[in-house]
């Protein structure tokens, strides 16, 4: 049953729920993935669909309670981060699995300088000496294009641009050689001249670490040029993963193809006018029960609010190996095929 | 749709506007931030001026001081004939109506506790002496105008979505009929299905009502979309003003050029074969900008000349104004030729 050794991490039926004083909210159905090794994965979906839960869930990230995860399993090379102890994670957290949040500002900490922080990890996962940590945080700074890093080492983050603060998170996050990295939404708030940059970055860092990186980003241009494979979510579920050429040349899911419509092209023809999305994302009271897109979706249809739909290959390949989409509209026939 | 003749509403000259820094106990005066450095551009009525750059070269200022939400430091903004910059406080409260401002966060630019009535009919209650349910009927109508369900007269803002939120600020800037609207980054809170509906609406507006927009965004693809016109800005001073459709085909200014080339294209195909242009390093402080040229710490093709002379803002091509020394001919003359520098009334699309 165990993936071929490739894929450093498997996730399997994950399922968060947040119990707030207003009820439930089912913010993670169910949601299955894995990630090879030196892979590119991207995640995009509308704000809401979970996709920051999803990461955060396997690393135990988020508040709980409110959080719980009521189920599931995420193998990080073949070990179950779901059951672990806590302590067991903390050593998997910063060592194995590096994470770039999305506010820089919010997530370092302003009282220390840049150098403690991205020493802290290495003197304590890696048991580096005060000296071999001050010499690996320099080299982290170099590789991320920080000029003049050993002096810029004991700044504060006050004294850094937006750009600069990203690029840092950046190099906290890769400090203990991690297999996986995941980044939130890593450039968004940046300028395009400066996400360039972070963009070039990661490309290079690629091909020298070799590392497997999930991507959180709704842009999609940005997920065109660096990823290698993309999942969309809506609805706190995966409803379609493709390659990436595949998934931009043939969207199946009709959140997919009308998300594809609704941006504006900096080249060819310009637009007489934007297509639209049409009404508001679900409420995700409870489980669920029928298609989470149905009430935007111009193909929808009886079986949509009977049944919500599973993933389904539409190209013959086992799931997560090809093109899968969870669509009624898609197949309507055989909409059940996947559980099997 | 468009002629090229029409007078343009808006005319901005030499617009200046510096924050002073104090330090110290007594407060000392010891600089400026040069915000918006001799900023001049013209809008067409009923066109959209696209004003673009980095985050922190002066686009919000720009769009405030116009509007009087600053007092500028020097220049004229002309707008449907009065210098808006120079009226006395009376003259600039009757003008006011005219004029309106979209902002980047529908959340924070609504007062929570009142409900979408109170919000849209309150420059109602400002500037006109109109009944209860005279201003009701028009809250209505305006609803109506942005889309908005009459039934959700007496909600409030955390009842709404985000869309839905930049609608009752769209509709609020409409309340008394303004021709020139300032939109700054309105889209950039929203999700990105949700950006395609407000961005529709407002050309919609536009063509119903013939308004003019100054629209302000760091998303190049949607300013392309929408503007007839651009402006580049890089710390405080425009680059390069020219015809969006010239614009995008072929950038003059390195700038322009670089920054367009970093807007990422939503297709793996393109992606690949992509020439991006990274440019090094950061934006300098616009409390100490560099001698000569602002951009010549990061351009590519920087000369000695732009260390040292500022280029001015000059026409290179019909409709199409760069600051930059790789255009003037007699590089070395400081002045730039003074007849060129004026803002040209540029073609439509
Ligand atoms: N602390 C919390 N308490 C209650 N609900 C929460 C909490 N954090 C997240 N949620 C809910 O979980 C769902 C998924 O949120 P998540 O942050 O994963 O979305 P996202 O896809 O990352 O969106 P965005 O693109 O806006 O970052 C949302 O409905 C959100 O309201
Ligand atoms: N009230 C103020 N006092 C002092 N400095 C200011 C003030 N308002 C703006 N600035 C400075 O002026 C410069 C231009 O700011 P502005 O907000 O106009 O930039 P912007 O182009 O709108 O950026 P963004 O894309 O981030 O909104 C910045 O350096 C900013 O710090
Ligand atoms: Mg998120
Ligand atoms: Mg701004």
């Amino acid at each position: 049953m165990a993936e071929p050794a490739a894929s450093v991490l498997e996730v399997r039926d994950l399922k968060t729920v947040f119990r707030t004083r207003g009820g439930e909210i089912h913010a993670v159905n169910d949601v299955s993935f894995h990630l090879r090794k030196g892979e590119l994965l991207g995640v995009v979906g509308e704000s809401g669909s979970g996709k920051s839960v999803t990461m955060m869930s396997l690393l135990r990230l988020l508040p709980m309670p409110p959080a719980e995860v009521r189920g599931g399993q995420a193998f990080l090379n073949g070990r179950d981060l779901i059951s672990m102890s806590d302590e067991e994670l903390r050593s998997v957290r910063g060592a194995k699995v590096g994470f770039v949040f999305q506010d820089p500002m919010t997530s370092l900490n302003p009282v220390f300088t840049l150098g403690n922080q991205i020493m802290e990890p290495l003197i304590k996962h890696m048991k580096m000496s005060k000296a071999q940590a001050e010499a690996r945080a320099v080299e982290l700074l170099e590789l991320v294009g920080i000029p003049d890093a050993r002096r810029r080492l004991y700044q504060y983050p006050h004294q850094f641009s937006g750009g600069m603060r990203q690029r840092v998170m950046i190099a906290i996050a890769l400090a203990c050689d991690p297999d996986v990295l995941i980044a939130d939404e890593p450039t968004t708030a940046l300028d395009v001249t400066i996400q360039a940059q972070i963009l070039e970055l990661v490309r290079e860092l690629r091909q020298k670490l070799g590392m497997a990186i999930i991507w959180i980003t709704h842009d999609l241009g940005v997920i065109a040029g660096i990823a290698d494979r993309v999942m969309v979510m809506y609805g706190g579920q995966i409803v379609e993963q493709a390659p990436v050429r595949e998934l931009f040349a043939n969207p199946q899911h009709p959140y997919t193809r009308a998300l594809l419509q609704t941006i504006p092209r900096i080249s060819g023809p310009r637009d007489a006018r934007l297509k639209v999305i049409e009404g508001q994302p679900p409420i995700l009271s409870g489980p669920l029960t029928a298609c989470p897109f149905r009430a935007r979706c111009e193909f929808r249809h009886d079986t949509c609010d009977q049944l919500n739909p599973a993933r389904r290959p539409i190209d013959g390949l086992p799931l997560g190996k090809g093109h899968d989409v969870a669509c009624h509209w898609h197949a309507p026939a055989s909409a059940e095929v996947a559980h099997a | 749709m468009l002629d090229a003749g029409a007078p343009p509403l808006v005319q901005v000259e030499d617009l200046k506007m510096h924050f002073p820094i104090y330090t110290g106990i007594f407060r000392k005066h010891t600089g400026d931030v040069k915000a918006v450095d001799g900023v001049s551009f013209d809008i067409t009525a009923g066109q959209t001026l696209g004003l673009v750059g980095e985050s922190g070269c002066g686009k919000s200022t720009v769009g405030r001081a116009m509007l009087r939400l600053y007092e500028p430091t020097a220049g004229r903004v002309i707008i449907d004939g009065d210098d808006v910059a120079k009226l006395a406080p009376e003259a600039l409260r009757r003008k006011r109506p005219t004029m309106q401002m979209v902002f980047q966060d529908p959340q924070a630019s609504l007062n929570p506790r009142m409900t979408l009535a109170d919000i849209v009919s309150e420059p109602l209650d400002e500037h006109t002496d109109w009944t209860r349910d005279r201003k009701l009927e028009r809250v209505y109508e305006l609803m109506d105008q942005v889309g908005l369900n009459r039934r959700f007269v007496n909600r409030f803002p955390h009842e709404f979505s985000g869309g839905q939120r930049q609608r009752i600020g769209i509709a609020r800037a409409l309340a008394l009929k303004p021709r020139f609207i300032v939109c700054d980054e309105p889209i950039a809170a929203l999700d990105v299905s949700i950006q395609a509906q407000v961005v529709n609406l407002l050309e919609d507006l536009q063509e119903k009502l013939g308004l003019t927009y100054l629209f302000i965004s760091h998303d190049l693809s949607m300013v392309r979309h929408l503007a007839q016109r651009v402006a580049v800005m890089y710390l405080g001073r425009i680059a390069e003003l020219s015809p969006s459709r010239d614009l995008y085909a072929r950038p003059l200014h390195p700038y322009a050029e670089a920054l367009l080339s970093a807007v990422n294209e939503p297709d793996p195909e393109l992606a690949a074969r992509r020439n991006r242009i990274i440019l090094k390093g950061d934006v300098p402080s616009p409390a100490n900008p560099p001698k000569g040229c602002n951009f010549c710490t990061r351009c590519p093709k920087v000369m000695d000349i732009c260390r040292n002379v500022k280029p001015s803002l000059a026409e290179v091509e019909p409709g199409r104004l760069v600051a930059c020394h790789l255009y003037t001919p007699a590089a070395g003359s400081t002045g730039g030729s003074e007849a060129n520098e004026r803002n040209q009334q540029g073609e439509t699309r």
